[in-house]
């Protein structure tokens, strides 16, 4: 997760639940919600993400509500993170917990469309490729990331809870 | 430019106090997580586990969600005393799914031997301080988004959502990103008619419901100070309308009485406060003596202005929720209301939040007055503010509130205006049936 390189797609500030999981298809399941993830500011984003690339915004990134489909959405389509200024708490807990790499940068926006970077959630530095940049991002503790690894914390207390018992 | 990793704390350190206390001014957010995390001392930014003193979950929040999965999980509770559960949200019952879910609450704690559980006492968050689980110190979580109350008691106290609990639940810890401090400081006092409420309306006036960004958000100074238990937290727990973590108010004489009272022991107020020199990401100074009672307009608590910008007719008041129906509330609304009828037209309603305050309130004569002035007393809990009771706002009703929310449809038909006050502002406007400044009629 933290190894490979992806593709940057930027976005600004206040970047929404009801962006990234609009409303009115809350009723479906998150295969036809993640089909329109951002669709009302990118038309073309979920046509064409690719697993592996990194969602970049502002400040207060998935502000609105508590919904869990906003960062499932953005995991459904194979986003391997997401770098921003800053968060909504509840999309921020959210996401961490339902397995999506989301971290704290206060240069994100130094980040362009496009750029090539590489996200070491652990050592709080994200790799810019070409703009030869490194930036400081918040570190993400080993023992957070075992979880986001596992994929999220229901299955990481099932693997806890399987070891207990073997 | 490039830049290499930076420190994620941002406090400034004082070589003076450095040497002085080893460590580097905390603030009480810091010191909170800190204990809980098992170490010394943690920085804004950081992530650490904490180990969960506490864990309050109700009717709707509770059971009904985690025992299925605790059972999926074949997992067991982690320490059935430090869980509290309340009913609150489904009482009393009304039809046969709010029958089902106290049903399953009920079944649910008998099975897990749970001894804090207490069914048809009050809403959650006047319930437990009033029985005594709060207290300084403490790392609590709760199953609902108002549990920043807690943090009245100098308690870090916050909501999680069902899966988050399931965690807890199980395990006993839970992550959490220390917050940065956002210090609201209130000099001054209220005036006569001016309550904790209209602070936190005017607070989320000024700073919207975003305004908190997930961090902690500290109350100070001497109008915070003044204020009584109760009082403080209506401040916390309209934390949660600023979209902050948690709210914190340090811990003094006043809690202290509170607590003991309430049967806590060993209650430290002593260690629970920011240091001077501690880094806070925002300071805020408020002039309490200045504050005029608040109401906010449909539908958001960020609609808050001054109530002379007000004139509306209304024809229901309600006195109700954790935010507005403790003792003090009812007291207040007393104070308005003493000797008078409502407007005719006008329908008073009025929801103690708990048991133990509805009793006081009857021993005092307040629930006479109010029952004398017109008022129906309806039963000690969530009721019309969670819009999951029997009782519901009808069509186009225009309503003032003591609650905390007035999102659209929340507390019956979407077509329902609900202004929000202080049981000042509720009670007067009850009397003249429009929405009424308080000092003119107290
Ligand atoms: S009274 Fe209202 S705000 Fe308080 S816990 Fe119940 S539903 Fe929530």
């Amino acid at each position: 997760m933290s190894g490979a390189v992806g593709r940057v797609w930027k976005f600004g500030d206040n970047l929404d639940t009801d962006v990234l999981a609009p409303g009115q298809y809350m009723k479906f399941g998150i295969d036809e919600i993640a089909r329109h993830c951002l669709e009302s500011v990118r038309p073309d984003f979920a046509a064409t993400v690719k697993s592996g690339d990194v969602i970049v915004g502002g400040r207060n990134f998935g502000v609105g509500s508590s919904r869990e489909q906003a960062p499932q959405a953005l995991k459904h389509l194979g986003v391997a993170a997401v770098i921003a200024v800053s968060y909504s708490g509840l999309f921020y807990r959210n996401a961490l917990n339902l397995g999506l790499v989301v971290v704290v940068c206060q240069d994100a926006q130094r980040i362009n469309e496009g750029d090539q970077v590489r996200v070491d959630p652990e050592k709080g530095i994200i790799n810019v490729a070409g703009a030869l940049m490194q930036l400081a991002c918040e570190p993400i503790p080993a023992f957070l990331m075992a979880m986001v690894r596992d994929g999220g914390l229901v299955p990481h207390l099932e693997k806890r809870l399987k070891g207990k018992a073997a | 430019m490039p830049c290499l990793p930076i420190p994620t704390s941002n406090a400034p350190t004082l070589v003076s106090d450095m040497a002085a206390s080893q460590h580097p001014p905390q603030t009480l957010a810091q010191k909170l997580v800190a204990k809980a995390a098992g170490k010394q001392q943690v920085a804004p930014g950081e992530i650490v586990t904490c180990k969960v003193d506490l864990a309050m979950f109700h009717d709707s929040s509770g059971p009904r969600r985690l025992a299925p999965m605790l059972e999926r999980l074949g997992a067991t509770v982690w320490d059935r005393d430090r869980i509290v559960l309340i009913t609150d949200h489904y009482v009393p019952a009304y039809d046969d799914d709010s029958r089902k879910i106290l049903q399953i609450t009920r079944d649910w704690a008998k099975a897990n031997r749970i001894r804090n559980f207490y069914d048809g006492e009050g809403i959650c968050h006047v319930v437990l301080p009033q029985k005594g689980h709060l207290k300084p110190g403490l790392f609590a979580v709760g199953g609902d988004s108002h549990s920043p109350t807690g943090g009245a008691f100098g308690a870090y106290m916050f909501g999680v959502g069902a899966t988050e609990m399931l965690g807890v639940v199980v395990t006993g810890e839970i992550w959490l990103r220390v917050p940065e401090t956002i210090r609201m400081h209130w000099d001054g006092r209220l005036g006569a008619g001016v309550t904790a409420k209209d602070m936190m309306l005017f607070l989320c006036g000024k700073f919207g419901m975003d305004g908190g960004r997930y961090q902690a958000v500290e109350y100070a100074g001497s109008a915070v100070t003044h204020l009584s238990m109760q009082e403080r937290m209506t401040l916390t727990n309209m934390t949660a309308e600023l979209g902050a973590q948690t709210g914190l108010i340090a811990p003094d004489a006043v809690t202290r009485a509170f607590l003991e009272a309430a049967g806590a022991r060993d209650v430290d107020t002593a260690s629970w406060h920011t240091d001077a020199d501690a880094a806070v990401d925002e300071h805020h100074v408020f002039d309490a003596s200045a504050l005029a009672p608040q109401v906010a307009a449909p539908h958001s608590p960020a609609n808050a202005r001054d109530v002379s910008d007000y004139n509306e007719a209304i024809d229901t008041a309600y006195i109700g929720a954790c935010t507005g129906a403790k003792l003090d509330d009812l007291r207040a609304a007393a104070m308005v209301l003493r000797g008078k009828r409502i407007a005719t037209g006008t329908q008073l309603l009025v929801a103690p939040a708990s048991k133990q305050d509805q009793a006081a309130a009857e021993a005092e004569g307040v629930m006479k007055v109010l029952v004398d002035a017109g008022a129906r007393v309806l039963p000690n809990a969530c009721g019309v503010c969670a819009g999951y009771s029997e009782e519901r706002f009808g069509e186009n009703l225009r309503v003032i509130s003591s609650t905390a929310r007035n999102f659209q449809g929340r507390m019956g038909a979407a077509s329902s205006q609900v202004y929000l006050a202080s049981p000042y502002t509720v009670a007067a406007s009850a009397l003249t049936g429009r929405i009424t400044d308080p000092r003119s009629v107290l």
